[in-house]
């Protein structure tokens, strides 16, 4: 069994982020690995999962979400190995600050180098990003900027769009990999879907074809055309 | 140069105009051009007479009108935002000028505003001032305006737009249907919406709100406003309110929804059970609505309890608004690549579940076509949020430039699906079909089709 832990949908969620459960969970079962989803909303307790989800959220909300994670063992999962898969607001809330309204920093989890202050402006659109030899497409909708510490390697190297800075796009620490593309990024890419059950599973699976992957290639043609 | 001798105003020779920056915007390509309407009317006055605030208006009103007409006679549009843009640039209190006198409702919220605009207007009687074209900012209100002079007036507005409308044209009522994520790549998200409207209802004590008090967001507008008459309304969309909007700890929700901060759903007046009875003060109110779907008797409500505050008996009301049964080319059966189709709009994840609950009490056939362009929003992530779930077991033909994200969202919901990447692969023959489209999908289909 697959438990995969969706956290906090009631405030980080803006985005269809429930989404990238759904295609993990249904690219597992396609595979006949049997699935759970927990949805962990606020108030409800940490629960042991072999898949953390973290997705984006509007600013009081990630606040929120960032105390209550911050008074589980969450940290301490991360620390220990926990496969987590951060989007957007998630990023953030894992680093060590990020900027909030009126450019205040608040303390993030410090599971990860990485500073989120506010950006020259707020960025908006498709993004396309290297990592290794795929291209992860999908839509960015942030202010940040993230700088990430020496010891933090980025998930991708920016083609499209702005990612942390224009030039790379989230983080890969331990087992937690981080991008700003927010929503059913998992839908886009359905090989980052596999890489993720990969880690969480412990071993390779079968190749799935399915339509999601005509999506990626039109999206990562549309992209890389402009 | 009457004018002059007249007003006393420094003048400026036609020849020396320079057009304002908006203005060059507008003759940009790819633009409605107002270029004919410009000659007609600089031709017409000579002067500049900017300085005039009376005449600055009746300048603004022509032009509106000119523009409106030229767009319309070069084939470019309906041209209502083209001329209502003018007009503002001419006299930025247009918008106030025009409504000075006359009984204005305003309709605003993420779903339903359209449809129940029209109900407003249907019910209402008589002549009705309103943008039944869903031009729904400022240019689009202004150019209703000029077109009509009733003293009646319903308006449908953005929701980002409704404070800057509500100060403008001084409401009777204002409608505030619900609130829920609509086109997050440039839409605010909900919760600075809510703010900025709670903002807005300090600001104007006097106006009548008829608000839903089955939507956090909404109660969390309007709360504390003297004059509010509250709508309760069973089924509602609530991911977006999944946490207080007053104190952000988690809201229970059983039949009424409550915080532990004491914040609860208010009491309402106005209500749909959950048959679809409208039920106002206490006692129902027969209506047979020619609109399909629960979610329009939910808008008939709203649109029967705001018109009881301009005067308007509610069982007359209703008896007019019966006689709705197509709004836009929407909900009403048209012809399309020789086939009759129910052809709906749905742009966000509250209304496609509403469509989607409609839609299976049918054994229609389902298309559905997505889109991404500006006017729909870039980012069709919000797919994801909708319940497409619903539809396992249905087989979907997906069209529309993003097919292949739809395909691919239902493929994730058990759904089986075509991709259609030419309409001419579409079945012929299959009738009855539901067709779903978002906002320019469903103008191409709309353009391409013709009422039954």
């Amino acid at each position: 069994m697959l438990s995969i832990g969706l956290l906090y949908p009631d405030l980080l969620g803006t985005y269809g982020d429930g989404g990238n459960a759904t295609v993990l969970a249904a690219r597992a079962r396609a595979r006949q690995i049997p699935v759970d989803i927990v949805a962990v909303r606020s108030g409800d307790e940490l629960i042991d999962a072999d898949l953390y989800l973290v997705g984006g959220g509007e600013d009081g909300p990630q606040r929120q979400a960032t105390e209550l994670l911050r008074a589980t063992s969450f940290t301490r999962r991360v620390d220990d190995g926990a496969v987590v898969f951060a989007v957007c607001a998630g990023l953030q809330i894992l680093g060590e600050s990020f900027a909030v309204e009126g450019d205040e920093s608040y303390e993030g989890l410090g599971c990860v180098s990485a500073v989120t202050t506010r950006g020259p402006q707020r960025r908006v659109g498709e993004m396309a990003t290297t990592v290794g030899t795929h291209t992860l497409v999908g839509f960015e909708n942030h202010g940040g900027l993230t700088t990430l510490g020496a010891e933090v390697a980025p998930l991708g190297t920016v083609v499209a769009g702005y990612g942390n800075d224009g030039v790379v796009d989230g983080y890969q620490w331990r087992n937690v990999l981080a991008t700003y593309a927010h929503g059913p990024a998992l839908a886009l890419n359905p090989w980052l879907a596999d890489l993720l059950l990969e880690k969480a599973l412990g071993h390779e699976v079968a190749p799935l074809p399915t339509v999601a992957d005509a999506l990626y290639r039109e999206r990562v043609a549309a992209l890389l055309a402009n | 140069m009457f004018l002059r001798d007249k007003m006393r105003a420094p003048i400026m020779v036609t020849s020396s105009f320079n057009f304002p920056p908006s203005w060059k915007r507008l003759l940009q390509k790819g633009q409605p051009s107002p270029r004919l309407a410009l000659l007609c009317f600089l031709d017409s006055i000579s002067v500049d007479v900017m300085a005039i605030s009376s005449l600055r208006t009746a300048v603004a009103r022509r032009a509106v009108r000119l523009t409106n007409a030229a767009v319309r006679f070069t084939g470019r549009g309906s041209g209502t935002v083209a001329g209502g843009h003018v007009g503002l640039r001419i006299d930025p209190q247009l918008l106030g000028k025009l409504s000075r006198g006359r009984t204005v409702i305003l309709v605003s919220g993420t779903n339903g505003k359209t449809t129940t605009s029209a109900l407003v207007r249907a019910g209402w009687g008589g002549v009705v001032a309103s943008n039944d074209t869903g031009a729904n900012m400022p240019a689009g209100h202004v150019a209703a305006l000029v077109s009509s002079t009733a003293s009646a007036v319903v308006l449908e507005v953005d929701e980002a737009w409704l404070d800057v409308v509500v100060a403008a044209t001084a409401p009777k009522v204002v409608v505030l249907l619900n609130l829920s994520r609509d086109q997050l790549d440039r839409a605010s998200e909900v919760r600075q919406l809510a703010q900025r409207w709670r903002d807005m209802v300090a600001a104007h004590p006097d106006v009548a709100y008829v608000a839903n008090a089955s939507d956090p967001m909404v109660a969390y507008a309007v709360d504390g406003a003297p004059l509010v008459f509250w709508v309760e309304v069973p089924r509602g969309w609530r991911e977006d309110a999944r946490s207080c909007p007053r104190c952000t700890a988690l809201l229970t929700f059983d039949t009424t929804w409550h915080c532990t901060c004491g914040f609860a759903q208010p009491l309402a007046t106005t209500s749909i059970d959950e048959r679809g009875e409208v039920v106002l003060d206490g006692a129902a109110l027969p209506l047979a609505l020619g609109l399909p779907g629960f979610f329009n008797r939910v808008n008939a409500a709203f649109a029967v309890r705001a018109l009881s505050l301009v005067g308007v008996a509610p069982e007359d009301a209703a008896a007019r608004v019966a006689g709705v049964s197509a709004v836009q080319g929407r909900y009403g059966l048209r012809q399309w690549r020789g086939q009759t189709v129910r052809l709906l709009l749905a742009k966000n994840p509250a209304g496609v579940g509403a469509l989607i609950d409609e839609f299976l009490t049918t054994k229609d056939e389902l298309w559905v076509a997505l889109n991404a362009r500006v006017a729909d929003g870039r980012d069709p992530s919000w797919i994801y949020d909708a319940p497409f779930e619903l539809l396992e077991g249905r087989a979907v033909w997906c069209l529309g430039d993003r097919r292949l994200d739809m395909a691919t969202r239902l493929h994730y919901a058990n759904v089986t699906t075509t991709v259609v990447d030419r309409q001419d692969d579409l079945p012929a023959g299959i009738t009855p079909v539901t067709v779903i489209a978002n906002y320019t999908a469903f103008r191409e289909i709309f353009e391409a089709s013709t009422p039954c």
